[in-house]
């Protein structure tokens, strides 16, 4: 059967270029999360492995249950349960991480240090709850392991790998993971949702809350086993990482992309076969699932896609892609905890690390030049962890993406000394070597990013926003289950697309001239007044 | 599935119209365009500025500021840089955590908004203005009433700010200004503010201000201890490295003591990337920090003893490649640019039959000449073993007869060595002698033997030959006690000698450095240190760092892309250099500008030096010739000042203005300090004739981040109540009348200060900035117009001088002011004391600058005529700007009247931005034309490559993006679009001398001095043992080594106010310990401890971790005490910062001057504010705390 293909925009993080900075959880929060009702939210967060990350010990699925799992008759199903038994359960959720798991937000009086009247001591601004205005103590944050901070033996990745690993200072490893939302070809959350308020967009794949829908149960918080949906408890609706498609249906990088400094981050298009999502989701074995989600995705080539109706531009992204290639090509992307069978598309290139001291005094890893690098085998950080984090617990795939890296750096001094190369044994061939050192040493923005716009196919779409009413459950009409929905109000601004309107559209410059975004070529129209004999 | 989910599976499709996956797990919904409102507004915004911090970083990186409603709302980078080539990364995005939360503080509760002043203050002031007296006499009168002077003085600190108007405020401090300047002289007015790189226009008003009434400027880079006395040292120059790009051509990398993805996290990633390239990266540091998750080897070395793991290195370096086996490239480079094959003088050791020590370099005069500057020419044996005095040395530099002739040109292959080889016994290949060598180690003086020559009557030996023998590299038939070989441990510098030392197993430093060499011998020097304040920053960081650079020097290194070291620490680099001095010393109106070196001022006015227990020679070699002894390292900051070889504020006890008053102001002032009438400041700091008496700091936050020996600041110069354990009741308190701080935000300088203004952020002015690291500028633009009463520094820096000028018209009018000046480097007075040895009646450098009080405002808005008329001078080269006044009064208009009429206006930060550009050789090739072509004439080679005249950078180009600087003498690189920058290159590709006494670079510094401290050569210094030299006893309590490294959660003590780096880390000051320390103390994770030494207490929470060594704890740098810092149990008054733990101590070395490269200029050289030798006491104290 002909493939059903539709396209996701995918992203990959390469984690052994990550200097856990944390610019990018900067970045998006101050872009989309620093208001009330979110300060505890970060959709972008950096985690310092080992470690328990944020929440606390979210991937603990023993606890939260988040995700899928296949039963007894090889059936997929939400491992929290689901629907009705989220439904009996929708006022007293225990499988929610409380705000002291992700971490209680706090500010400073440190309007005190301005004001303080004159006493016997410095002024000092001491912490305050964001949630209660009482004073605190801080006992946990957002990033409260960072570095190896505190004790990361709680870390459930760390248990689950057990005794190999030793938190002493003579083998300490560590290695940062940013997180942002999966958008999964699978969503638990989609499916968790008892309003029907997640969904996925068809066009790109990106996972959104209807913010007009949300009714607050927070089902998806549960279901979403990454626990990167986050309950705004000022407004009562649920929020997520938006892939930042304001900026990605115009061609931008999202904005934890574009300010990675690490350039760690690629964007670009996958084209996978719906209708083998639940097949493959369904794999019994968890360490099939990162085969078997290789298998679900689409060569840009196949003839199918030309037959799939997808726009030209968005087949020759896919065939630019540089997700594609890290993933298919050079298979060093792996996904992130494939065992939850949401079929994730954010993956990750696993990081090198030094070597183990006790091995590196011995001539283990060779005195001569040829051989300045580690074996993969004696790097500090193990691959059993790896393993656990992205291949459910398989090293093979682990072993080989790193021997990968290894032998492009081996392959690479060679001619940077300008010596005659040697293809070391690691399944690539020397133009494979050249095209993946060229997309993960240089980096360039335009191969890092490779999006196609939403425009060009879907002119329809390019209007005021904030006035789709058109559908069930739209303002004023009742939800399922009685309730307003809260609907924000539209902050009285333009946006792009009302911007790029009002500056090609006849419509808007006729009345209204906007110099803010005149490009200073010409005059701009409607400034002044139509001269005889011109068209007005 | 059970039935009845599925029912409701499939009923969900009809919650609302979409597309339901086949197998109903999925909603799809197309249109989502419309489905998000919420989300598209938010992002939607009116204008994008481009914009950059001007924070104390390397950072310079440029960012999109966004704008909607007029409201600052967030911001992300710019990615628009300069390439950096096709084939290799670009610098985009560059930014970090910190810099992405800056807008925040915009609108935060901590933003100054208005002038504030003491209560208690502004009450006595309105009061004495109230009885009828005018600003300066009720100024005087609360100044000098004991009682006034106590009330405000001990409220500082103290809470009780009140706000005032901007005409108070200005009035306050020009009466303030007046009445110091009146009474006690000009040099009784400091300004600080650090970095003019970040932010050169806010830099330069305030400078410019200071300068122009005779204040003094004080510096910055050796104050906070991020100058590598080493450079000045070895290299001749301040600093100068590679830009990061560059990282990028090295095959080998050590990050030594950097942490760079947490202080250099914009070009971390040409780290990371280069490893793809094949790069080999090596970390060695004390702890598993961030930047050894990169490397592929990791070496954990016990903190401050990383010299030991360097010198061991070299050993097996000079053993491997230049005695047993000898590469030519190696051999070639020391040759050519290193002070290896020159001639060495030996001494007999006092008293001691047959037994040298190494004194000065041979000179021409040595050999009998009588020719000019023959005193400052060194020699060397030329290839037939006859004396050859080369081009080059700084003999060559200044006099006539040099000219042409200073330069790396060599007609003959110098002799490395006098080793005459081994003729199979003992003694007959040529003379040898033994020369003692100082340890430092424990043990006794190394002997060793060196071949020997008698040249001129004197013994002489070789650099190389001293090197060989201070590194303990054995040559058959030289005398002495010498290693066995790398396994012995019993004599420096072996492998197995330093293992005990460092922690780091022999075999692995012999590993390391083979690979090191190997890879520079087949890659011509591409290896390259990344040296970090983690080893620049200890007491004897300089010896830390020679030992590191003699590795890169003796493999050729240097002046090699991809190569050599990269010393980031601090930013020392404003680029467009000329301009900037040009602007920010006042040069345009009056020269010289008072400058005054940091750590030395501070020293003796915080009344530091009164906690020197111990004898200034405790430190000095046991080889030495003892001249330190009985001496107070106070006395020893006097005879340098005195010598004039470091300046110092206040010159003298008396007003400078007074002795301007004299006839022949000059004649009088050396009559009087020769009869003793008038004396030196320095000798007598507590004198209240030499205090300081007014502090301005802007930019900077001296009293939370950088004060070293922070209770003493508080203590003496504040008079404030501080947490100082055992005060010096002798000392006095309360220097300072007025304490003056310009910021946007809350930090413990404003809430120490008598005054504060609220300065505009850097998202609301005009701007330049640029970086050591980066070869770009870029602009500062106003997304929002300084909100509230707030303005930029410049206009508030014109409001204060307009006051000032208003004031002083009459009252002070023109005097004559004398001013004392150093011999400066890098111009004729760096020869004027032949072998480093002052005069017994030295006499200083005295100048008459004429100050015109009422004028100081309109010359600060206008470009003064000295500009053109006696020339920009710069590095040895003077630029004249004729052709570019006249642009810049086209440009920005000309002043129509008063003292400025005609001359190019400078009345907006713009066109400040303008004149730095024009005036700068970096963005005007015109005038690095100029310097080209001087240099040429005197070095006899040729630059004409590096010439580009019509290269020229306007400040609309840099507001537009970054752009790219070229080639200028400013600097020792080469700047252009397909080079990347690496110091040196213009040397070492252009036979141009470095600017020392050989014009090499040196391993060999022959100064007494030197020789007194035993570092004639590099050498392994340990960490100072605080606990002997302070007289401390045993205590059974946790006494662990305690360091300040730079944050991850900020830049200095900015950000780590920031709610968004708060809420990142642990929300308020902590200390990381290791597992076992915390158990030792029994504390948790995340428990109260306080840090108590004999400077201070802190208290912070422990963040116990395994990635800290044993014995060692962390306090990230710069957290100061506005945040979370509750009252200590040790005092029961708030906790100190970071630097409440630490003091200044002067390592005399630094003090140096008037001797070629070891000669004075303004953060080149002088003492550092180490603090990394500091041990404190940790305990676990009660969780009940309270603020």
């Amino acid at each position: 059967m002909s493939p059903r293909v539709m396209a996701q925009l995918a992203m990959v993080m390469n984690l052994d270029k990550c200097i856990g900075c944390h610019t990018c959880s900067v970045t998006c929060k101050q872009t989309w999360t620093n208001r009330a009702g979110v300060e505890y939210a970060w959709f972008n967060n950096v985690e310092t492995r080992p470690g328990q990350g944020y929440p606390r010990g979210h991937e603990d699925q023993d606890r939260w249950r988040g995700g899928w799992e296949v039963d007894a008759k090889g059936r997929l199903r939400l491992r929290a349960g689901g629907r009705v038994r989220k439904l009996l359960g929708i006022f007293a959720n225990p499988l929610m991480p409380s705000i002291q798991d992700y971490y209680e937000p706090w500010t400073y009086d440190y309007e005190n240090l301005t004001r303080a009247p004159l006493g016997d001591d410095v002024p000092v601004a001491p912490p305050r709850s964001l949630i209660s205005g009482e004073p605190m103590a801080i006992r946990w944050s957002a990033n409260w392991d960072d570095n190896l901070g505190g004790d990361p033996s709680e870390d459930p990745i760390l248990r689950k790998v057990g005794d190999q690993v030793k938190l002493e200072f003579e083998q300490a490893f560590m290695f940062y993971l940013p997180r942002i939302c999966e958008h999964c070809l699978n969503p638990s959350c989609v499916a968790s949702c008892p309003s029907g308020a997640l969904y996925k967009r068809e066009e790109d794949g990106i996972v959104l809350v209807d913010q007009d829908r949300c009714r607050g149960w927070r089902m998806c918080v549960t279901g979403c086993p990454y626990k990167k949906i986050y309950f705004n408890h000022r407004t009562g609706k649920a929020e997520k990482c938006t892939f930042c498609y304001p900026r990605i249906e115009v061609g931008l990088p999202t904005v934890c992309s574009e300010t990675c400094v690490g350039r760690l981050r690629y964007l670009g298009v996958m084209l996978y076969d719906a209708d083998r999502v639940g097949e493959v989701a369904s794999i019994a074995d968890d360490k099939e699932l990162y085969e078997a989600q290789l298998s679900l995705f689409v060569d840009p080539d196949d003839p199918a896609v030309a037959a799939s109706g997808l726009p030209d531009d968005w087949i020759e992204a896919a065939r630019r892609s540089p997700v594609h290639d890290l993933i298919m090509r050079y298979r060093i992307a792996l996904p992130l905890h494939p065992e939850y069978r949401t079929l994730p598309m954010v993956w990750y290139v696993p990081p090198l690390s030094p070597v183990v001291d006790a091995l590196a005094g011995s001539g283990y890893d060779g005195e001569d030049a040829d051989n300045l690098f580690a074996a993969v085998e004696a790097l500090r950080i193990p691959v059993e962890y790896l393993a656990e984090l992205f291949t459910a617990g398989d090293p093979v795939p682990v072993t080989a993406a790193l021997r990968r890296l290894a032998a492009m750096r081996s392959y690479m001094r060679a001619v940077n000394l300008g010596e005659e190369p040697e293809l070391p044994h690691s399944g690539l061939s020397a133009e494979d070597i050249h095209d993946m050192y060229r997309l993960l040493a240089l980096a360039r923005y335009d191969e890092r990013y490779v999006i196609p716009t939403a425009y060009s196919n879907t002119p329809g779409a390019v209007e005021e926003i904030g006035c789709s009413l058109d559908y069930d459950g739209g303002p004023g009409m009742a939800g399922p289950f009685g309730e307003g929905s809260g609907r924000p109000v539209p902050v009285s601004i333009e946006s792009f697309h009302g911007l790029k309107q009002r500056q090609t559209g006849e419509e808007t410059t006729r009345d209204r001239v906007n110099l803010l975004n005149w490009d200073g070529r010409g005059k701009p129209a409607g400034l002044f007044p139509p001269k005889k004999g011109e068209a007005s | 599935m059970s039935e009845a989910e599925d029912i409701l599976l499939k009923t969900g499709r009809f919650f609302r119209r979409s597309v339901t996956g086949q197998d109903l797990r999925t909603v799809y919904l197309s249109g989502g365009r419309e489905g998000d409102a919420f989300y598209r507004d938010r992002w939607s915004h009116d204008k994008v500025v481009r914009s950059t911090h001007g924070v104390n970083c390397t950072g310079s990186c440029s960012w999109k500021v966004y704008v909607k409603d007029g409201i600052i709302t967030w911001e992300t980078q710019q990615t628009d840089y300069p390439s950096v080539g096709p084939d290799r990364p670009e610098y985009e995005p560059r930014g970090c955590p910190r810099g992405a939360a800056f807008s925040w503080y915009t609108y935060s509760p901590t933003r100054i908004r208005y002038p504030y002043a003491r209560g208690v203050l502004v009450r006595m002031y309105g009061e004495a203005r109230g009885s009828g007296l005018d600003p300066v006499a009720a100024w005087a009168e609360i100044t000098t009433n004991p009682e006034k002077r106590e009330t405000y003085q001990r409220a500082r600190g103290q809470g009780g700010l009140v706000r005032i108007t901007w005409d108070l405020a200005t009035e306050m401090i020009a009466a303030a200004h007046v009445h110091t300047i009146e009474t006690y002289g000009p040099d009784r007015v400091a300004g600080f503010s650090p970095i003019p790189a970040m932010s050169m226009v806010s830099h330069a008003i305030g400078a410019r201000f200071v300068s122009l009434i005779g204040g003094t400027m004080l510096s910055f880079y050796d104050w906070y201890a991020d100058l590598p006395v080493a450079s000045p040292q070895v290299f001749g120059d301040q600093t100068d490295v590679p830009e990061s790009a560059d990282w990028w051509d090295a095959a080998y990398l050590m990050l030594w003591g950097a942490n760079v993805p947490v202080t250099r996290t914009p070009d971390a990633h040409w780290m990371a990337e280069a490893r793809y390239r094949g790069q080999k990266v090596v970390v060695v540091a004390p702890d598993y920090n961030d930047a050894a998750k990169f490397a592929d080897e990791f070496l954990a070395v016990n903190p401050g003893t990383d010299g030991a793991l360097a010198m061991a290195m070299g050993h097996v370096l000079l053993r491997e490649c230049f005695v047993d086996r000898q590469v030519p490239y190696f051999t070639e480079y020391v040759s050519r640019y290193t002070d290896l094959p020159f001639l060495v003088t030996l001494t007999e050791r006092d008293g001691r039959d047959g037994c040298y020590v190494p004194d000065k370099f041979l000179t021409a005069a040595d050999l009998g000449s009588q020719e000019e500057s023959a005193d400052w020419k060194t020699v060397f044996l030329g290839a037939d073993g006859e004396p050859v005095v080369p081009n080059g040395s700084v003999g060559f530099r200044w006099g006539e007869r040099g000219k042409g002739r200073w330069n790396l040109k060599l007609d003959t292959e110098p002799l490395l060595t006098l080793y005459g080889g081994d003729s199979g016994d003992s003694g007959d290949s040529g003379e040898n002698v033994e020369i003692a060598l100082p340890r430092f180690d424990g043990g006794g003086p190394l002997t060793r033997g060196v071949p020997v020559r008698r040249i001129g009557g004197r013994l002489v030996t070789t650099v190389f030959d001293l090197m060989l023998a201070q590194y303990g590299v054995h040559r058959r038939g030289l005398p002495g006690r010498w290693p066995h070989g790398y396994g012995d441990a019993s004599e420096p510098y072996t492998p197995a000698w330093q293992e005990p030392i460092t922690k780091v197993p022999a075999e692995r430093a012999i590993k390391i450095v083979r690979e090191f060499a190997a890879t520079a011998e087949q890659t011509r020097g591409r290896c390259m240190i990344i040296l970090g304040a983690g080893t620049t920053q200890w007491f004897h960081g300089d010896t830390i760092y020679r030992a590191f650079l003699s590795l890169l020097m003796l493999t050729g290194c240097q002046g090699r892309n991809g190569g050599g070291w990269a010393h980031y620490v601090g930013q020392e680099k404003c680029r467009p250099q000329t301009g900037w001095a040009q602007l920010a010393g006042g040069l345009d109106w009056s020269r010289p500008p008072r400058q005054t070196p940091g750590t030395p001022f501070w020293y003796l006015h915080t009344d530091q030096w009164r906690y020197d227990r111990f004898d200034a020679g405790e430190l000095s070699s046991p080889i030495g010739p003892g001249a330190f002894r009985g001496r107070h390292t106070a006395d020893l900051v006097a005879e340098a000042v005195r010598n004039g070889w470091m300046p110092m504020a206040p010159a003298f006890d008396r007003n400078p203005l007074d002795l301007g008053d004299a006839a022949d102001p000059i004649a009088n002032t050396q009559e009087e300090l020769a009869n003793g009438t008038l004396r030196y400041a320095a000798e007598d700091p507590d004198d209240p004739r030499n205090w300081p008496r007014v502090l301005t700091l802007w930019r900077s936050n001296l009293l939370g981040s950088s004060a070293k020996g922070n209770e003493y600041f508080l203590h003496h110069l504040l008079g404030a109540r501080s947490n100082l354990p055992q005060p010096d009741e002798r000392a006095p308190r309360g220097k300072l009348d007025l304490l003056l701080t310009l910021d946007f935000r809350m930090t413990s300088s404003t809430l120490f200060s008598d005054i504060v203004l609220p300065a505009a952020t850097w998202y609301e002015k005009h701007d330049l900035s640029s970086t050591d690291m980066h070869p770009f500028v870029h602009a500062f633009n106003p997304a929002i117009t300084p909100p509230w009463e707030t303005k930029s520094d410049f206009h508030a820096f014109h409001a204060i001088a307009r006051a000032f000028s208003a004031m002083a018209k009459d009252r002070l009018g023109v005097r004559n002011d004398v001013v004392a000046l150093p011999y400066q480097h890098d111009t004729p007075g760096e020869i004027a004391q032949p072998g480093g040895r002052a005069p017994a009646r030295v006499t200083p450098n005295l100048v008459v600058v004429e100050r015109d009080y009422g004028a100081v405002a309109e010359k600060m808005a206008a470009l003064g005529p000295l500009a053109e008329r006696k020339g920009l001078p710069v590095k040895g080269v003077v630029f004249t700007p004729d052709e570019e006044v006249v642009w810049l009064g086209e440009r920005c208009g000309l002043v129509p009247r008063g003292i400025g009429k005609g001359r190019p206006m400078l009345d907006t930060e713009a066109k400040a931005c303008e004149a730095i550009l024009a005036l700068s050789g970096v963005s005007n090739g015109r005038l690095a034309a100029q310097g080209f072509e001087q240099l040429a004439e005197r070095t006899g080679t040729d630059f004409g490559a590096l010439i580009h005249r019509d290269h020229r950078i306007v400040f609309a180009d840099t507001q537009a993006r970054p752009t790219h600087v070229a080639s200028s003498p400013e600097w020792s690189g080469k700047e252009s679009h397909d080079r990347r920058y690496s110091p040196f290159t213009i040397n070492v590709e252009h036979h141009k001398p470095w600017h020392t006494l050989t014009g090499r670079m040196h391993f060999f510094l022959d100064h007494d001095w030197m020789h007194e401290y035993g570092e004639a050569l590099p050498v392994y210094r340990p960490p100072l043992d605080m606990t002997a030299l302070f007289g401390e006893g045993a205590t059974d309590m946790l006494v662990v080594r305690y360091l300040t490294p730079h944050s991850k959660w900020s830049i200095h003590s900015e950000y780590q106010d920031n709610l968004l780096m708060l809420s990142l880390s642990r929300g308020g000051p902590v200390i990381w310990m290791s597992v076992e320390d915390a158990a030792k103390i029994g504390a948790a994770d995340n428990d109260w401890i306080e840090a108590t030494n004999r400077n201070g207490v802190v208290v912070a929470r422990a963040i116990v971790s395994h990635r800290m060594p044993e014995g060692t704890v962390y306090m990230h740098h710069a957290q100061d005490r506005v945040i979370d810092v509750p009252k200590s149990e040790a005092t029961g008054r708030r906790g100190g910062i970071h630097n409440a733990l630490t003091r200044v101590l002067i390592k005399p070395t630094h003090m140096i001057g008037g001797y070629a490269q070891l000669s004075y200029a303004f953060n080149y050289l002088g003492p550092t504010g180490n603090q990394r030798d500091e041990i404190t006491v940790i305990r676990k104290r009660s969780q009940e705390v309270t603020y």
